[in-house]
């Protein structure tokens, strides 16, 4: 029987993104199917450091190894999503000198480069470290941006054929006997490319092979067809903050703990994180000591942390996997590497394997690993490109430094599109039409948001995240209706006021873990905004029965009424009407 | 006091009546103050810009209950059964009534909407329409009860206001008229990110400059580019960026050329409709002689003068690092919510920075929200409870301090944003708490 597709990818976070690249540019017709919008799990939820392999140096060095060589390989292939921050392990009086010669020991043995800076040399690099930090170990940390980088992989996937099919939930696994042959999907109304499948229909896929890269989501999909993997959801927050307080990477040099990590991430400082075992991946409790532990615990490294002003927290929520039997207790003392199951080997039914763990840093190698293994059972030779293939937008990165000057924006805009659109940017920017700021609390213009429309359809949060329009300080209070508007006339005026509500609501929920000093006062400013000034919350259009009477209202003073104003004189009086 | 010669900085300076907080519910109380005792010197401190500028320079009384229902057609019969607390409520709807038309006396033909009780509706740059009392002169033609169709016009290089987008949407609110909106260049706007005021200054000094037509003033220019896209139209509308110091003029000169009438759509901050109601104000606080100290923050109090803890004896004023006292018999606090940081917040407290007068809430901030973004939210109620004499109350229920009144934002116990009641709570609020003032000044 002919199939749909030869490989099935089913997720759309950096593993199936990746997978799905891999494949496609072997040669293979892919179909990739996602449930909500590309990065929705947790590729949408993470830190974005960028590994150096540090942090594993000491715990688990074939993870240190595998990361420092695709941090290298990242920083080729898509220099437009890595930022070269570098990082430093820094060491506070309390914490061991043991520990410390060992990480740099640790670094040395699996290839890190590593250089130990005396408490004064790191308060120079990074000036508001703590006064009391001992000395510290400097690494190739980086940050990275996952929505750039896991869009970069399905818009290079999608040149080389795939269909990568968003709002498409898995319902089913097709089984026939010890056969998974497809899946079916359900196509959803929600936001995104609504292209292609029509809303609430469903639809059966069929495929050579299937591969399950739902992460933290692979033991419900597993579960379809009666098969069972034992993830092990862990959540952790990440809080950001409303300015740069460092640009480098910030690392405690200690054993494990929460509340260790400062990630520089554009204009933001994003504080992370936890590790809480949770038992629904879509359920769990955002909490408040969470943000308070972020803040607290960090300040010991950076002090003016305490007074700084956050603009949001998130959650995310860990794939971590172990074999059956392994039975480890703390999930920070599970292993960060991947595991791929082959459900043949593991439960005699073929067709199908599944990857869980591991992390974004490593997850071009993942998807390697995970791609011969397919081309293994598919019989297919080809060998894997994508360690060498930059991704769309990392071309060319020098040339397009020096033409930039051209596309008349203020500097930092320009620079910040820049650095958004890699090598894009002048196929997006040079437009003779005006080509004003959109967000000013990140520099997006107009030509990057119609972009990134023409990219994701009416899906304000796609568009979002491939520009970072509404993520500053204002937490899009200021552009969200403008955002909204760049959707008219190509989506009609019911449409955009949907999408812009979808949009309002999903800042407003990072932002309640913010609210207070600032921030709060911020919120009551974006609520002013869109209550008092424009009636966004009492808007008669949203109404079921707009039956508003408008004739019981004022409807001006007539001009051939007798005034009110003891008779001073208009002027014209055909068109005096109400102009007073 | 330690008196050293020459060291000017500790003369207190002595007033009658001190309004901290310059916005519009510190200049009306200012001004109400000045217009209740002729005799009362009395002067107004204010730190940074007022909300003014980023509100829309309508005047809500009140659009929505408390519950919701709305919007409501005649604000003043409602402004009887609201909720004990509701400052309204302390107040009395008699006083609203006052406050607003002494408001009218002042704001003169700047404003319209006193010809009728009835609430208006006014298209929203966000394309919606929402219930308001008083409504700049340069709104009146745009009403959304009045039913000649109109044209909205949007400008290329403004993304706030999308005239395509806010016609459609005033359509899908049911207005009784047909409207339409095109997109045009701004003539003499040559920067993508122009700020407002640039725009209107180009109108106001009516500046040379170059379309496809040729050299000619900046309002003929804006005429020429809008008429070739009118059809029988009887109105057009722009967002608010028509002029600032000869806002009227332009209007005017547009209308006559375009042969109809013109209004302005209240747009987002930087809102040139709020910056010219704050000039209107800041006119007339000197016509009333009222002292304008503005720049610097009240930072402090001393009580204790009448051997007293209840009585605020002067407060500090930081100008540029030195602490200037100033005294005043009565004292009016207009320092703004949220927003203006008359109250403020950090991760486990609500508090009012300058007397830290009570501010009822709950301590654990996961209940100062609501997860729905324009549900019930409980941080817009935040600020001060005030007695019917409009003095902050402590946990207790008494007054903070005996010369202590407070009024507009920094009120608590109403929700401004649902409502649609901010700019009337501030007007009468304001007005109450200066009259009382400037009555029980003890000179
Ligand atoms: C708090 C936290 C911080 C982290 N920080 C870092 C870091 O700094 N550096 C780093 O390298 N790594 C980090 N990681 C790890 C990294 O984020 C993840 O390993 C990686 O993003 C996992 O990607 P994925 O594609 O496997 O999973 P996901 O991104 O979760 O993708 C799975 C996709 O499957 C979809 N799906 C689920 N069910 C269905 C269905 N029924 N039908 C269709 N689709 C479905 C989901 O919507 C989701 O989009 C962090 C993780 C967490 C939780
Ligand atoms: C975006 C927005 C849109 C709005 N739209 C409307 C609308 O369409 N219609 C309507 O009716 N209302 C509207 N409002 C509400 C209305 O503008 C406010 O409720 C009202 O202006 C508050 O006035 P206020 O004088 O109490 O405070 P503010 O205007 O905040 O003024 C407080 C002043 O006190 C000063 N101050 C603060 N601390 C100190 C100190 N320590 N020392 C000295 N001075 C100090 C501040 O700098 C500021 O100048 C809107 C508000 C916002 C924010």
């Amino acid at each position: 029987m002919a199939t749909d597709t030869e490989v099935l990818v089913l997720g759309g976070g950096s593993t199936g993104c990746g997978i799905a690249r891999d494949l496609a540019m072997r040669g293979l017709e892919v179909t990739l199917v996602e449930r909500g919008n590309l990065t929705d799990g947790t590729t949408g939820r993470m830190h974005g450091l960028l590994h150096s392999g540090g942090r594993y140096a000491v715990s688990d060095q074939a993870s240190a190894t595998e990361c420092i060589e695709e941090n290298e390989i990242l920083r080729e292939i898509a220099g437009h999503c890595v930022e070269e921050t570098g990082g430093l392990f820094v060491q506070r009086p309390e914490d061991a000198d043991d520990y410390f010669r060992e990480k740099l020991e640790g670094c040395r043995d699996c290839g890190i480069p590593a250089r130990v800076l005396s408490g004064r040399e790191a308060r120079e690099v990074e000036p508001y470290l703590a006064d009391d930090v001992k000395r510290a170990i400097e690494v190739p940390d980086a940050a990275v941006d996952p929505f750039r980088l896991c869009v970069a992989n399905a818009v290079d996937a999608e040149n080389h054929g795939t269909r990568i099919e968003t709002h498409a939930e898995v319902i089913d696994l097709l089984r026939d006997g010890d056969d998974i042959y497809g899946v079916e999907v359900r196509h959803d109304s929600g936001p995104g490319k609504r292209a292609h499948g029509v809303a609430g229909t469903t639809e059966e896929i069929t495929a050579d092979y299937v591969v399950n890269a739902t992460g933290a989501w692979a033991g419900q999909i597993a579960a379809l067809a009666d098969l069972e993997i034992a993830v092990r959801p862990s959540k952790g927050v990440m809080t950001i903050m409303n300015v740069r307080q460092v640009d480098t990477v910030i690392n405690r040099c200690r054993p494990k703990g929460d509340a260790d990590i400062v990630v520089p991430h554009e204009t933001t400082a994003i504080l992370g994180t936890t590790d809480e075992e949770v038992s629904d991946p879509d359920d769990y409790p955002e909490e408040e000591w969470e943000v308070d532990e972020m803040i607290d615990t960090l300040s010991e490294l950076v002090p003016i942390l305490e007074e700084a002003r956050t603009i949001r927290s998130f959650w995310g929520v860990r794939p971590l996997y172990e074999p059956p039997g392994t039975g480890t207790q703390d999930p920070t003392d599970i292993t960060r590497d991947f595991f791929l199951l082959d459900h043949a080997e593991r439960d005699g039914v073929s067709g199908l394997s599944s990857i869980v763990g591991g992390k974004l840093t490593t997850y071009r190698a993942m998807a390697e690993e995970i791609s011969d293994h397919v081309c293994e059972k598919l019989g297919v030779t080809a060998s894997c490109a994508t360690a060498d293939e930059p991704l769309p937008g990392s071309e060319n990165i020098e040339a397009l430094e020096a033409g930039m000057d051209d596309f008349g924006l203020r500097s930092p805009v320009a620079r910040r599109s820049k650095q958004r659109l890699g090598s894009r940017a002048r196929e997006v920017l040079e437009t003779d039409a005006p080509n004003p700021v959109v967000c000013q609390c990140e520099g997006v213009t107009r030509a990057e948001i119609r972009d990134a429309i023409a990219d994701s359809g009416s899906d304000l949060n796609a568009v979002r995240i491939r520009t970072r329009a509404s993520m500053g300080n204002c937490q899009g209070g200021f552009c969200c209706g403008t955002m909204a508007s760049e959707l008219h006339p190509e989506y009609d005026e019911a449409t955009v006021r949907s999408a812009l509500d979808e949009l309002v609501q999903e800042r407003w929920k990072g932002q309640r873990h913010a609210l207070w000093g600032e921030q709060l006062s911020q919120a009551m400013l974006n609520y002013a905004l869109h209550a008092t000034t424009m009636n966004r919350d009492r808007d008669p259009a949203g109404e079921e029965d707009a039956s508003l009477e408008y004739d019981a209202f004022d409807g001006g003073r007539p001009a051939a009424e007798p005034r009110t104003d003891g008779g001073k004189h208009g002027r014209n009086a055909s068109r005096d009407r109400g102009d007073h | 006091m330690r008196v050293e010669i020459g060291v000017t900085t500790e003369m207190a300076i002595e007033d009658d009546v001190l309004v901290v907080g310059g916005g519009l519910a510190g200049a009306m109380a200012a001004l109400s103050a000045a217009d209740a005792n002729d005799d009362a010197r009395v002067r107004l401190v204010t730190y940074k810009q007022s909300t003014l500028r980023q509100a829309s320079g309508l005047i809500d009384i009140l659009g929505y209950t408390p519950a919701g229902e709305g919007p409501l057609v005649d604000p003043f019969d409602a402004l009887e059964s609201l909720p004990t607390g509701h400052p309204y409520e302390r107040v009395g709807s008699e006083a609203v009534r006052d406050a607003l038309a002494f408001f009218d006396e002042i704001a003169g033909d700047a404003y319209a909407g006193g010809h009728t009780n009835a609430n208006a509706l006014v298209p929203t740059h966000g394309g919606t329409v929402k219930p308001t009392a008083r409504y700049p002169a340069s709104t009146a033609a745009g009403l959304a009860s009045d039913d000649r169709d109109a044209l909205l016009v949007g400008f290329e290089t403004l993304p706030d206001f999308d005239a395509p987008l806010a016609a459609a949407h005033l359509e899908a609110a049911g207005v009784p008229f047909d409207a339409r909106g095109v997109t045009v260049p701004f003539p003499g706007i040559v920067r993508d990110d122009a700020k407002v005021t640039r725009y209107a200054h180009l109108l106001d000094r009516d500046e040379t400059v170059t379309t496809g037509a040729g050299e000619t003033g900046a309002r003929e220019a804006l005429a020429t580019t809008v008429r070739d896209h009118l059809e029988d139209e009887s109105r057009v509308g722009f967002p608010a960026v028509l002029g600032d110091d000869d806002a009227d003029g332009v209007r005017a000169e547009l209308a006559d050329t375009l042969e109809v009438d013109v209004f302005e759509v209240p747009m987002g901050p930087p809102s040139l409709p709020g910056i010219r109601l704050e000039e209107l104000l800041y006119g007339a606080l000197e016509d009333a002689g009222v002292r304008v100290t503005s720049g610097v923050p009240v930072v402090d109090y001393e009580t204790g003068a009448n051997g007293s803890d209840e009585h605020i004896d002067h407060v500090v004023v930081d100008r540029n690092g030195t602490e200037i006292p100033h005294r005043a018999d009565q004292y009016v606090l207009a320092t703004g919510g949220l927003v203006g940081k008359g109250v403020r917040s950090e991760r486990d407290r609500v508090f009012e920075p300058i007397f830290d007068c009570h501010v009822p809430h709950t301590p654990d901030r996961y209940d100062w929200f609501v997860d729905d973004v324009f549900g019930d939210q409980p941080y817009a109620r935040f600020g001060l409870a005030p007695d019917r004499e409009l003095r902050p109350v402590d946990a207790t229920d008494e007054p903070e301090f005996v010369n202590l009144r407070a009024a507009g934002a920094v009120l608590g116990g109403y929700d401004y944003a649902a409502e649609k009641s901010g700019a009337g709570v501030s007007i009468a609020t304001g007005y109450v708490a200066g009259k009382r003032a400037a009555e029980v000044v003890d000179r």
